[in-house]
């Protein structure tokens, strides 16, 4: 064999041979490597394009302008608020187009099902404002009802027949002709970030989940971040290696692998159950997310420890620093970009926990915008899930569009941490 | 003995060392002749002597050079540095020594148009037999790298003065006798001397190998002829200090 | 010992040269002015400043190091030889008690610095690596400014109260360090951006910041090119006169060109010590001439 080998050109057409094989087998790896990444690219291609094609629609929303005759025999001045505007509205809409109301006063109904139900707090904050209107015309903007809304996206539409719409031909027609008066208009659908939730569609935002996310995250990210780095430091730098501690890290690394729904369980059971803790609060929403952030907080810190060279160490050591000298001032902060990217991946992945959120009680409705940490509040997954139970139509773009929203808050906070990462980065 | 982990440099010592055992072995020839020329009256060997001498200064300047490249080179540490030093000692020695014998044959040359002198020769050639044993001697331990052997020649320098001196005292009373001879006495007398260094230059050796092998610089001063009570007397023909 | 080709009594210790007035004066005793004394050429060693008693060093079950009693004078450089793995960087370890740091590492014997066992439970570890400092094989600045890497020591010890104390500090100890003048104009770039010569000299600033007594160095010049090495051995030279210093080097020439004591290791054991000059003229040990003469090893 050796003298084959020696001989070179036998040796040469063995090399040249074996070449080609190489050769072909790198080809073949690097195919399969960008046909897995073009297979990845496409499923994530298809998920956001089925997002932004149903969401998109929810960014913009359609209103009206509304002439209303306030007619002071049916408003009281010192108590505006009582007046049904919207009825009163509807019946001057009516009365409008020629069409009389019939004795139950559906046709009036089917009038009021056009507009939103914010016209008449619309109408009241002017006419508390200014009493002075009681008596003139006052042109009112409001928001089309949700079914309105849809009708004029081209959701509803007249070849289905009428018992399975939501709208009849009639209301169709007074849809139309309004159009055709040049008093719709379609603008950015503010309502939807400004509001909190609402059983009406068109008046529903996610204001309310978001803040109530924000004050979880508030919670979770001052429990978790400290706690998890403090045990990760003295784990990785001052505990002795023995069999307690390795106990310790298994038990860690199956703790970051147990369903979240266990964790709201746990939640349930201890905190709420146990310890009465106000249901559904950010509190007890932050202190779950926290349980479930820490065993990956550990494991990030642990590893960027570890990659801190032991020269940097000895050298501390050899000056003169005690342990924890060492260890605060010379292998955290050159940790840090580790630890910092631990920390914001694992409060992205906290952002969007559903299954515990549901268990602790944050699935029922919760309108408004919270201000404390212990009253209940809704949040953004549940805020989703809930919205996809619900019946009306219109919450279906709204869903979409809550989920476009949560996952623009998780590529920000993505985004963030590898600024933040590439920005406290020191070369050793 | 351990080999040098480079080969190379284990050579490259062993070739020095090979190198001045073989100048060693040319010295030694050289003296051998140059004495037999003299007894025997041989005018080629004495040529032969006197040219052959190149050949020993070439041979120190190699080994010189050889000394100095092994040292600039493999940065020799004790055993091997004094090794190194030694063969240039060895080299300067040795030279010196063929320049002796070199000298002796010239003055063979010149004795050889004159008449024999048998009796004295007889001494010079007992005389240099002595000093060439020693030499011979001390080279083989050179070659053997024993001490003991070359302590042995180290400790017999006093015979070769013994020699002299008597040599000496000679050659005075025949000066003395008849004034026609002096030119060859004193010729004579010259070669006594170059003998009795010859026989310094072979305890130099002892020494410089004892250094080598020890690292220890020989303790005791040479063995040396004490003059006796009547030997201080400058008036005396036989007086003399070697 | 002496070279008798190289020395006779007239010219030991002269300038050398023989012009014969020269010689006149040395003859009658008249001054001769004398070079500076420095390394090698006989300037006098201080007292013993660590004596090792029956060290052994032990990692787990394994021993390390087997019963080294060693003297290490003071003012002076002492060089640990030997082989890989003979056990010389874990003696070195032992006189700055670094082996603590290693987990199941476990030293037997007496260390005493100025008569004091640095072993005992009265010797804060802190505090002796504050007396005894170490420079590494490869240089290990902090990832911090060269200012803040020579302030560092005298900070955490609390050596100094003002600033301009500070200031002063660290600009003596790069001064002695040989760094001033390079690095005097940008003391607060970053430490990483010198060169690996430039580093280690800072290294040995940084340790001298804290006014050591002890300087171990464990291989200081096996990352460094021959100008950076010899710039770090003329400073060992000079900082000699001030510190003990104990250097472990692989590096057998250095070993002779800069030390006064050398300590010859093989398999965990001292084998031979003594004074530079005899153990590479003419050792004890056939250990020692053998790994020397590069007989194996």
């Amino acid at each position: 064999m050796t003298d084959a080998i020696s001989d070179s050109a036998e040796r040469t057409r063995r090399l040249e041979a074996g070449l080609k094989r190489r050769h072909g087998r790198e080809q073949r790896f690097r195919a399969y490597g960008v046909l897995a990444i073009a297979v990845a690219v496409a499923f994530l291609l298809l998920l956001l394009g089925r997002i932004i094609d149903q969401g998109h629609r929810a960014f913009y929303a359609h209103s009206t302008t509304v002439s209303v005759f306030m007619d002071p025999s049916r408003i009281d001045r010192t108590y505006p608020q009582g007046t049904n505007f919207l009825q009163m509205a509807a019946e001057q809409q009516l009365a409008r187009y020629g069409v009389q109301d019939d004795a139950l006063g559906l046709k009036s109904t089917a009038m009021r099902a056009l507009f939103s139900s914010e016209l008449k707090f619309r109408a009241a904050e002017q006419v508390r404002d200014n009493p002075g209107l009681i008596g003139r015309t006052v042109a009112i903007t409001t928001p089309m009802s949700d079914d309105a809304d849809l009708y004029f996206k081209g959701e509803i539409s007249r070849d289905v027949p009428p018992e399975q719409r939501r709208l009849s031909d009639q209301q169709l027609d007074w849809l139309d002709r309004m159009k055709a008066e040049g008093v719709v208009g379609s603008e950015f659908n503010s309502a939807l970030f400004r509001n909190g939730d609402s059983t009406e569609p068109e008046l529903a935002g996610v204001l309310g989940a978001v803040v109530g996310s924000a004050l979880m995250l508030l919670v979770t990210a001052g429990l978790a971040i400290p706690i998890g780095v403090a045990a990760a430091v003295y784990l990785q730098e001052f505990s002795p290696r023995n069999r307690l501690t390795a106990l310790i890290e298994v038990n860690i690394n199956n703790l970051a692998a147990v369903p979240s729904i266990v964790y709201g369980l746990l939640g349930l059971a201890l905190f709420i159950n146990w310890m009465h803790l106000p249901r559904a609060s950010p509190l007890v929403g932050g202190l779950v997310l926290a349980l479930m952030a820490l065993p990956t907080i550990i494991i990030a810190t642990r590893s960027a420890l570890a990659a801190v060279p032991p020269s940097i160490r000895e050298a501390a050591l050899a000056m003169g620093a005690s342990r924890v000298q060492t260890v605060g001032q010379h292998v955290l902060p050159l940790a840090m970009p580790g630890v910092m990217t631990g920390a914001i991946i694992s409060m992205a992945h906290a952002l969007g926990e559903t299954a515990p959120l549901l268990l602790i009680g944050m699935v029922s409705f919760m309108p408004g915008v919270p201000h404390s940490v212990t009253e209940p509040v809704g949040a953004l997954p549940s805020l989703i899930y809930i919205w996809e139970n619900a019946s009306e139509r219109a919450f279906h773009e709204r869903t979409a569009a809550a989920i476009l929203v949560l996952l623009a808050f998780m590529i920000v906070m993505n985004a963030a941490a590898i600024v933040l990462r590439r920005r406290f980065e020191r070369r050793w | 003995m351990n080999t040098h982990t480079v080969k190379a440099y284990g050579d490259e010592l062993n070739q020095l060392t090979a190198e001045v055992a073989r100048m060693g072995g040319l010295a030694e020839a050289q003296v051998a002749d140059a004495v037999e020329s003299v007894a025997r009256r041989d005018v080629a060997l004495a040529r032969a002597v006197v040219e052959r001498d190149v050949k020993l200064d070439a041979m120190h300047r190699d080994i010189e050079k050889k000394a100095i490249r092994l040292i600039a080179l493999r940065q020799p540490v004790a055993s091997d540095l004094r090794k190194a030093l030694s063969a240039m000692k060895l080299a300067v020695d040795l030279e010196r020594t063929g320049d002796l014998a070199k000298n002796i044959g010239k003055r063979a040359l010149i004795l050889a148009d004159s008449e024999p002198l048998q009796p004295l020769t007889r001494s010079i050639e007992r005389m240099g037999r002595l000093v060439s044993t020693r030499l011979r001697d001390v080279l083989d331990a050179y070659t053997a790298a024993e001490v003991d052997r070359a302590l042995a020649v180290w400790g017999t320098d006093d015979e070769v003065d013994e020699h002299y001196n008597a040599l000496f005292r000679e050659l005075l009373t025949y000066m003395m006798g008849d004034p026609r001879m002096i030119s060859a006495c004193t010729h004579l007398l010259f070669m006594a001397k170059n003998l009795e260094r010859i026989g310094d230059h072979a305890t130099n050796i002892a020494e410089t190998i004892h250094y080598e092998i020890t690292g220890d610089d020989m303790i005791g001063e040479r063995p040396r002829w004490t003059p006796g009570p009547g030997d201080t007397d400058l008036s005396h023909p036989a007086g003399q200090v070697a | 010992m002496k070279f008798r080709i190289f020395r006779s009594p007239e010219n030991e210790g002269a300038t050398g040269g023989g012009d014969v007035e020269r010689r006149d004066e040395v003859v009658t005793g008249a001054s001769v002015p004398m070079p500076k004394a420095r390394a090698g050429s006989g300037a006098p060693l201080g007292p013993t400043k660590i004596a090792a008693r029956d060290v052994s060093v032990f990692y787990g079950q394994k021993q390390a190091l087997f019963d080294v009693s060693l003297d290490i004078p003071d003012k002076s450089v002492t060089s640990l030889i030997g082989p890989s793995g003979c056990g010389k960087s874990t003696f070195l370890r032992t006189m700055n008690r670094m082996n603590d740091t290693i987990t199941g590492c476990k030293v037997t014997g007496r260390i005493e610095m100025d008569g004091s066992d640095i072993n005992s439970r009265d010797i804060d570890p802190v505090l002796l690596r504050a007396r005894v400092g170490m420079v590494f094989q490869k240089p290990n600045p902090f990832p911090k400014t060269i200012y803040e890497n020579v302030a560092y020591g005298p900070r955490i010890h609390g050596l100094t109260t003002s600033k301009s104390e500070l200031d002063g500090v660290v600009e003596a100890s790069l001064k002695r360090a040989g760094l001033w003048e390079e690095v005097s104009e940008r003391l607060h770039t970053a430490g990483t951006g010198l060169s690996g010569g430039q580093q280690q000299r800072l290294v040995i600033a940084r340790a001298i910041a804290v006014e050591p007594e002890v300087i171990l160095m464990d291989e200081p010049c096996s990352a460094l090119d021959p100008i950076a090495t010899a710039k770090i051995e003329e400073l060992i030279d000079e900082l000699r006169e001030r510190y003990c210093i104990v250097i472990v080097t692989h590096s057998m020439a250095q070993a002779a060109r800069v030390s006064q004591r050398t300590a010859f290791f093989h398999m965990g054991r001292l084998v031979e010590t003594g004074d530079t000059e005899d153990i590479f003229t003419n050792p004890r040990e056939r250990r020692t001439l053998d790994y020397i003469t590069g007989r194996f090893g």
